[in-house]
């Protein structure tokens, strides 16, 4: 609760890491802020051309929207996990990279790992919003949808905060597990139905035992899943997919939030 | 009890020193998850209390535990055992320019390491032109902190702390270094903090600063608390310590002895042959070189030198070219080397004694940059920077 005024009282610290980190990404690059841009669309564009056309994977059609396309359907996908991919990355790093701020300042540490992925949150809603200027040529319109977009940003992004609070401190004492979250994130990447269908999946698993069961419990799995039902499908996700993933999120900050308040006591001896 | 500023209860702090760093997790599991290390004791029960409005020194050796006490009063480290607890709002100079980006501009780096310090954003720009105009930045505020020069980047950082306007400030030596324009902005600050009515804790080594500066002190040796009290008791019983453990020749300096002669104690006396820390420009002092050589030596040479706490030689003279015969010495002893008038400027100073033989190459013993000093402003009296004086003499000449 101390900690909770510390933050609020610390707010304007907080925008103001968070600023840093946004100027500091694209400063000094000609392009600037096209490249978090180019980024996930050259990503789309090689799933694209590799799943969609050499492999030859079916778009699902869109119900009810009618939308058959699949970069639009990769895409739709493929940024919520740069968002968690991002999100860990950086804020595995963010204290190791703001060791002499740990050193030497005092104020409540999580600010630092909270502003790296409040910056890597706001490159994910210019994304989704250029994803939703395109989807529009293609005749989705999600302007009603905004609000629910909204409430599942806000749920992924405490799943990311949660992570990246556990893994920021654990990075200080072990730091060769920068190398293994790209592993996991690699797998992770191909446990959740980005470059290949959901229908794909129930054809092998079925759609109902326990492995489908299992398939789904992955929280990445239904954050993709629930971003498509509102972007591609432009139906209402099950509310048993929001409940659980709120519940996930949620649990996993508390997680984190408690963890990084454990490691935080010898952080400036570690650095 | 509830009228202390600072109140520091029983505390305990404790380091790790790790053997080998287990920083991959399969160094990790290779060791069955434990790094190896040794504990060691920082800080072992430390109390005191601090009253508002004084101005409180910190006074130790190297290795004493006072950065670390500063550091658990501005909650970087977190004691084992016991509390700390700071009345008001605080804020610690540990650093200058904390947080800085260097891509980003002087303008935005004010706003951000102002945040940082906990000023809000309102503070900040009421007094942005103060911290620009007191760093002399003006024309530079817009370009990017990484084309400042280490002097302006430095000068910029101190602008915005002084502007930090915290009831209890904690402050670390590290604050002073740069030029001696820099020092003296410094110490102008504290003092006007000070008049100011503002609690202030300040880690030194400097006795003038604990003299001149502050109120109360406490001594910290090995972690514990030496002595509490007035700052000039403190200040006068630390320096005996030092003096005594010069003379035990316990210093902790690299120490070095070939066997034929040791080097025992360096010592500096002021006019009255009284062990001094501190002389005045102009003051007649002589260095004291105490040793002790087990079997007779012949043709030894003493030699002194003195560097400033930086690093640079200032001096450094030997009796082999000041022609001093020195045929044979044996059992214990002292060289002196009397200065009538010492041409050192205002400053911190370190000495060094060596002994070598006839040939200067080869050294018995040294004790290098062991005993440190401070010079105040004497006569002639300069106060615009530089090392030595030269003591010359002005004449105007109309034509």
């Amino acid at each position: 609760m101390q900690k909770l005024s510390e933050f609020v009282s610390r707010r304007e610290l907080f925008v103001n890491l968070t600023l840093r980190e946004l100027r500091s990404k694209y400063k000094r690059s000609i392009l600037g802020w096209t490249w978090s841009l180019l980024n996930p669309l050259t990503s789309m564009a090689i799933y694209a051309v590799v799943f969609g056309v050499f492999l030859g994977v079916d778009p699902p059609k869109g119900d009810p929207s009618g939308l058959s396309n699949f970069a639009m359907y990769l895409l739709c996908g493929l940024l919520p996990f740069n968002f968690i991919s991002n999100g860990l990355n950086g804020g595995m790093l963010s204290l190791l990279g703001n060791a002499n701020l740990v050193k030497k300042v005092y104020f409540p540490r999580e600010i630092i790992v909270a502003a790296n992925t409040a910056s890597w949150l706001v490159s994910f809603l210019i994304e989704l919003g250029v994803l939703a200027v395109a989807l529009a040529f293609f005749g989705n319109v999600v302007v009603l949808w905004i609000p629910l977009i909204l409430l599942l940003v806000l749920i992924e992004l405490a799943f990311v905060t949660g992570l990246a609070l556990i893994l920021a401190p654990v990075t200080v004492y072990f730091r060769d597990l920068q190398h293994l979250l790209g592993l996991v994130l690699q797998v992770w990447f191909y446990t959740a139905p980005i470059v290949y269908t959901m229908g794909l999946v129930e054809d092998q698993l079925g759609t109902t035992g326990w492995k489908i069961t299992l398939y789904n419990l992955n929280p990445l799995v239904r954050f993709v899943e629930a971003f498509r039902n509102v972007f591609y499908d432009m139906r209402f996700p099950p509310l048993a997919d929001i409940a659980y993933l709120v519940g996930v999120s949620g649990g996993v900050l508390f997680l984190g939030l408690f963890v990084f308040g454990r490691l935080d006591r010898r952080l400036a001896e570690e650095l | 009890m509830g009228e202390a500023a600072i109140a520091v209860d029983g505390v305990w702090k404790r380091f790790r020193l790790y053997h080998e760093r287990n920083q991959s997790l399969k160094a990790a599991v290779m060791r069955g998850g434990r790094a190896k290390y040794e504990e060691f004791w920082a800080l072992k029960d430390v109390s005191f209390e601090v009253t508002p409005g004084t101005t409180f020194a910190l006074v130790g050796q190297n290795g004493s535990g006072k950065s670390t006490m500063l550091k658990c009063l501005a909650k970087i480290l977190r004691p084992d055992r016991g509390t700390t607890r700071i009345e008001g709002k605080m804020s610690a100079l540990l650093e200058l320019g904390a947080g800085f980006h260097p891509e980003l501009s002087g303008r935005e780096n004010v706003f951000l390491n102002g945040s940082i310090l906990g000023l809000t954003k309102r503070e900040l720009e009421q007094r942005f032109d103060d911290i620009v105009g007191f760093a002399g930045l003006e024309q530079f505020i817009d370009m990017p902190v990484k084309n400042y020069s280490s002097g302006m980047y430095v000068r910029l950082g101190f602008s915005v702390a002084i502007n930090v306007d915290p009831d209890v400030l904690l402050i670390d030596e590290v604050l002073a270094v740069g030029d001696e324009e820099f020092q003296r902005r410094c110490l102008e600050r504290v003092a006007e903090l000070r008049a100011a009515g503002k609690t202030i804790v300040v880690v030194t080594h400097s006795l003038p600063v604990v003299r001149s500066l502050c109120d109360e002190a406490v001594w910290l040796e090995h972690g514990g608390v030496r002595e509490i009290g007035k700052a000039d008791q403190v200040a006068d019983s630390y320096l005996g310590q030092v003096h005594l453990d010069m003379q035990a020749g316990v210093q902790a300096n690299p120490h070095r002895p070939t066997g034929q002669v040791r080097i025992t104690g360096l010592e500096l006396l002021d006019e009255q042959g009284r062990l001094a820390s501190g002389v005045a420009t102009g003051d007649r002092v002589t260095f004291r070189l105490h040793y002790e050589a087990a079997d007779p030596v012949r043709n030894p040479v003493f030699s002194f030198a003195v560097h400033t706490t930086d690093g640079v030689l200032v001096s450094g003279p030997n009796t082999k070219e000041a022609q001093v015969p020195l045929e044979k010495i044996e059992g214990t002893g002292h060289v002196d080397l009397t200065v009538d008038h010492l041409m050192l400027l205002l400053g911190s100073y370190d000495l060094t004694g060596e002994c070598t033989d006839d040939t200067i190459t080869h050294s018995f013993d040294r004790m290098h940059r062991a005993l440190r000093f401070d010079v105040h402003p004497g006569t002639p009296h300069e106060t615009f920077g530089g090392l030595v004086s030269f003591d010359g003499r002005w004449s105007l000449t109309e034509e």
